[in-house]
């Protein structure tokens, strides 16, 4: 019956989102296009793959990123539904129905892991074709790896949807909570690499994880080389779910 | 007389330091359309959300077609139909994908949903997004939402806020034909025009309590027996007239027009009879009925919109 409601819910906020041009484009082509250009741009360029840094960069560090890009999008694009959502009076009336609260919150859950999973098929595609260095990469242990990611990353992304007070603030505020992350997560600088203070700050950071993780399979480590990140990624999950389980308001 | 179908026993309910309800006490009987009337901010919101389980009372019983709304909540929403106070659905929804959503919620088969925006005046506009539709046409498709479970008791919210009076009046004929159905509804309202033309029974609430609760003639006749009649006469035995008769309870005068007020059942027959006894010539004549918002100031000693 509820899965009935779920499966239904799922659906028609996917058509919902679809109506939005800009969100749409925004979120299924913009990280294809972005992987494209850049890694074409860079292709051509004087510093281009021909240094060992470079050609690692194009194979692994650009789709990494990339798809880091993809799931911090989906999870500001899920904060900001639901503070439009509970401004607009639309979470409580949904939640006047047989609908559970976690029915409804399942259905952005859902459409925005198979958002994802659309997109990084696209890229794939289209990497196939078009990309430099080519993708030789595990696709479906690397899908599953960032569902997984984006999954813990969306359950801060309650907490947060939990306290920014109107929908006005939360795409900055998220933005802002989000994108320095991955500064410390280990894309650009090695987390050894780090101050050790920072170093500290990073291992408490979620992203630092997700990238370890997809960096790892990205480049054909075995799913056994990553416990240590699946459980990091499975503890933040559950803390911030558990969080937001306290903290959440409808109205 | 008929069953209650809606008890509420001594309910109160804080929000932090503030007291939005206290000591709240009525019934609402079957097949009625009972209203709970009272300034913004007086807590009808909140005594509607606690009978509908949203939200859980301090203190005090409620039952609801014999469940405990907060704790039987999922079983009561297959059987009520809910409209909140200025709710939204997504913007982009179409108005027939909101129908069939709310459809798909319920364990009992739903089919009369199509029917339902025919008799709502929506079939035209099934495509429509939500953002598209007018205020009345927002309200209508959510009484259709209200009524997609055939529910036996049906929730509205001030219904009409904000809408023209045109759009109201066909609103109140919505209701009208939901009680037609056998329907109990339980609405809210700060309109006591709507209150008095609608309601077969309403709770004045006020502050948080509940002040009386009554048809809105009975709560007339009990607070406000005073009826008037205003005429203009030329005869100079007019004023000396009125107040012979024992009904009269004063008599005032500006030139040619006399403001009579009496009381009792009798009193407008009384001026009548003094008027042809007399063979008082009257320019024009014409009765005050007092309403619902006299009843309001009177016992609060405010008028409603202030």
């Amino acid at each position: 019956m509820m899965m009935r409601g779920l499966f239904h819910l799922t659906w028609l906020e996917i058509k919902i989102f679809l109506r939005e041009p800009l969100g749409a484009i925004g979120t299924l082509f913009v990280p294809v296009a972005v992987f494209l250009l850049v890694g074409r741009a860079m292709n051509r360029g004087s510093a281009g793959p021909r240094t060992p840094d470079g050609v690692e960069f194009l194979q692994s560090g650009l789709p990494v990123l990339v798809s880091v890009f993809m799931a911090i999008s989906a999870v500001i694009s899920l904060i900001t539904i639901i503070s439009i959502y509970r401004e607009g009076g639309i979470l409580k009336r949904l939640r006047a129905t047989p609908l559970r609260p976690h029915t409804i919150l399942s259905a952005h859950v859902l459409s925005k892991l198979l958002f994802t999973a659309f997109t990084l098929t696209l890229m794939v595609l289209a990497g196939r074709r078009f990309y430099p260095a080519g993708l030789q990469a595990p696709m479906i242990s690397f899908a599953f790896a960032l569902l997984l990611s984006t999954l813990s990353i969306l359950s801060i992304g309650f907490v947060i949807a939990s306290v920014v007070p109107t929908a006005r603030f939360a795409q900055p505020v998220s933005a802002l909570i989000f994108y320095p992350m991955i500064g410390l997560s280990g894309l650009f600088v090695p987390v050894e690499a780090l101050p050790s203070a920072l170093q500290w700050v990073a291992k408490m950071l979620p992203m630092t994880y997700v990238v370890s993780l997809l960096s790892g399979i990205w480049t054909g480590d075995p799913w056994s080389a990553h416990l240590g990140d699946l459980g990091a990624l499975a503890i933040a999950g559950a803390v911030f779910v558990a969080l937001s389980a306290r903290v959440f308001r409808w109205e | 007389m008929p069953s209650s179908v809606i008890s509420v026993a001594g309910v109160r309910k804080t929000y932090g330091q503030t007291v939005a309800v206290d000591d709240v006490s009525f019934e609402v009987r079957d097949g009625e359309i009972f209203g709970l009337i009272g300034p913004n901010g007086a807590g009808k919101t909140t005594t509607m959300e606690c009978v509908e389980g949203i939200r859980k009372p301090d203190r005090g019983a409620i039952s609801v077609l014999g469940l405990d709304p907060f704790r039987d909540v999922y079983q009561l929403q297959e059987r009520i139909g809910v409209q909140l106070q200025q709710s939204h659905l997504q913007k982009r929804i179409k108005v027939w994908e909101a129908v069939h959503l709310w459809a798909s919620l319920y364990k009992k088969p739903i089919s009369h949903g199509e029917r339902l925006l025919d008799q709502l005046g929506l079939a035209e506009k099934r495509n429509a997004w939500f953002m598209t539709l007018s205020g009345g046409q927002q309200q209508r498709l959510f009484i259709a939402l209200a009524l997609i479970n055939d529910p036996e008791v049906v929730f509205l919210d001030e219904l009409t806020t904000g809408l023209d009076p045109q759009a109201r009046r066909a609103i109140w004929e919505l209701v009208r034909g939901i009680r037609a159905r056998g329907k109990t509804v339980f609405m809210t309202t700060h309109l006591m025009e709507e209150a008095e033309r609608l309601c077969d029974r309403v709770a004045i609430i006020e502050h948080g309590r509940i002040i009386d609760v009554d048809t809105p003639q009975g709560l007339i006749d009990k607070h406000v027996p005073d009826r008037t009649v205003v005429l203009t006469t030329e005869d100079p035995r007019a004023e000396e007239l009125f107040r012979a008769r024992r009904s009269v309870v004063d008599v005032t005068h500006a030139a040619a027009q006399f403001t009579i007020q009496g009381r009792g059942d009798g009193f407008i027959t009384d001026v009548i009879q003094c008027l042809a006894e007399h063979q008082v010539r009257v320019g024009s004549f014409r009765t005050e009925q007092p309403t619902l918002e006299d009843v309001f100031l009177k016992l609060t000693g405010h008028s409603i919109r202030d």
